[in-house]
């Protein structure tokens, strides 16, 4: 219990250094408003900005896009589980564009697709793909060998080894897929909503930042990072749960 | 044996490369698309070709090493600080490191207003926020070095009476120097994201804002060319990582950007 009390003891200290900061004129007001105005505009961002409906519009997108993602990645990373081929010849290349810097080809998308909410899933759905593609590979190739003999000298065929061995034992390591398409799906939703001023949460940044309506501004970008990193711890609890102790 | 499974590979890889450039032109050739969205790869080569040979475009790309360098330089250096406090401690390491777990994969470009609003239009507002993304994996990483450092050394050192400072330098660096380059490796790729997202949404020089410029004119093939370039030099810088990596290193933990 002591680690959380000194957290959130460190999060307030800094909060009244910055108000104290902002009140003595070391901080310009102008572009680093005291937290109490930050606090303050919170209410208005819910009344006037419409933030439950940008919060769902998001979330939908995000949801949407892992939903593809996980449509695409799992057939393909089963593929590679099967073809041994496929599999050595195509994962390096997954494992590459998994660490590329996709959300850089959002003008592509932009050009392909147009300015519109399609741009924005298809990007999600573009960043979590890899995540998806490869867990699945790694979670049908951790299946222990033990299993398969067994289920073959019980005569099992294939689709049997498929549905009562094979997806079973890799419903963890999918679940970590799905949850690191939905991570990732999420963030650049986001970012790709905050860069094109188009959708929910993130164009609303944009949106505030453009009217200079600098307290809202802040009071946005802090919810933003509490509702992701909520998002995040909650979809760990929910992986932690599909994996058996 | 081995040798020509390799080569088989090889010809799947080569197989499925062609296959893809096919279909590319193949869909550039067919009208479905609003015309000059796909271009055919023969004209995204020669622009490739003319971006190469044009001086204002090794301009932009200094400006964005210049960028990504300092992004990794900054924001490296506090997350190696960062994750030295956090990890050394018992306390210190259960009260903050979730909190950076947690903070490190939310969407980091939302803070560009603010960085602009600090730091001003220019490159140093791209700067910082590369460094902010480049931060939390160097300082996650390091943390959990620390955490990794062998108590068996720690405690030959206390009964030689090293000083604490003595002790982080000649115990804890060394352990440290792989969690840092894997850190930083993957620093460097979000640090690549955050500085060329920068430029694209509010700047006047850098590879970023080449691209956007050639999408507003509708310079498609142009716009093809610049990312091409950034994709290969995002792939190299990695690659180059993943060879000062030490040895037998384990793959990466902490997701990004």
């Amino acid at each position: 219990m002591k680690g959380p009390a000194l957290l959130a003891a460190t999060v307030l200290a800094l909060g009244l250094a910055w108000q104290g900061a902002t009140a003595m004129g070391w901080l310009d007001p102008f572009t680093v408003p005291p937290p109490d105005e930050i606090l303050a505009s919170l209410p208005q961002l819910v009344t006037d900005e419409d933030l439950a409906r940008r919060f769902a519009t998001t979330f939908l997108e995000a949801f949407a896009a892992a939903l593809l993602a996980v449509a695409v990645g799992v057939p393909l990373g089963l593929l590679l589980h099967r073809s041994r081929l496929a599999g050595a010849a195509f994962e390096p290349w997954v494992a590459g564009i998994a660490a590329a810097p996709l959300v850089l080809l959002y003008p592509l998308f932009l050009v392909l697709v147009g300015r519109n909410l399609g741009t924005i899933v298809l990007m999600g759905a573009v960043a979590g793909l890899p995540a998806m593609v490869l867990k699945t590979k790694e979670g049908f190739d951790g299946t222990r060998p033990v299993l398969l003999h067994v289920a073959k000298s019980y005569g099992f065929g294939g689709r049997q080894v498929f549905w009562k061995v094979l997806l079973p034992s890799a419903v963890p390591t999918l679940a970590n897929g799905v949850r690191l398409a939905l991570v990732f799906a999420l963030i650049n939703i986001v970012g790709v909503e905050f860069l094109v001023n188009f959708g929910g949460l993130g164009q609303l940044i944009a949106d505030l930042s453009d009217r200079y309506e600098l307290a809202a501004m802040y009071g946005a970008v802090l919810f933003v990072i509490l509702v992701s990193t909520c998002f995040f711890v909650l979809t760990e609890r929910v992986e932690r749960w599909l994996r058996p102790a | 044996m081995a040798a020509a499974g390799l080569s088989r590979i090889a010809a799947v890889r080569l197989a499925a490369a062609v296959l893809l450039l096919a279909a590319w032109e193949a869909a550039s050739w067919s009208g479905l698309f609003y015309r000059g969205v796909l271009p055919s790869v023969v004209q995204i080569g020669a622009a490739l070709g003319g971006l190469l040979s044009d001086p204002a475009f090794w301009r932009h790309l200094g400006t964005t090493a210049m960028e990504v360098a300092g992004a990794l330089a900054i924001g490296g250096s506090l997350g190696i600080a960062a994750g030295v406090l956090v990890g050394g401690g018992r306390l210190a390491r259960r009260a903050y490191e979730p909190a950076l777990h947690d903070l490190a994969p939310t969407p980091k470009i939302v803070f560009l207003p603010i960085l602009i609003a600090l730091f001003g239009v220019g490159p140093s507002s791209k700067v910082a926020m590369g460094a902010l993304s480049c931060f939390f994996p160097v300082a996650l990483s390091v943390a959990s070095g620390m955490a990794l450092v062998d108590p068996v050394h720690l405690r030959v050192a206390r009964s030689f009476g090293l000083s604490r400072l003595r002790t982080l330098r000649s115990v804890h660096l060394p352990s440290l120097v792989r969690p840092m380059v894997t850190g930083l490796r993957l620093g460097l790729g979000v640090a690549v994201i955050g500085c060329l997202l920068s430029e694209i949404k509010l700047s006047n020089r850098g590879l970023g804002f080449l691209a956007i410029q050639f999408y507003g004119q509708f310079r498609i093939p142009e716009m093809y060319a610049v990312l091409i370039v950034v994709f290969a030099l995002a792939g190299f810088g990695n690659l180059l990582f993943a060879r000062i990596q030490p040895r037998g290193q384990a793959e990466s933990k902490g997701e990004t950007p």
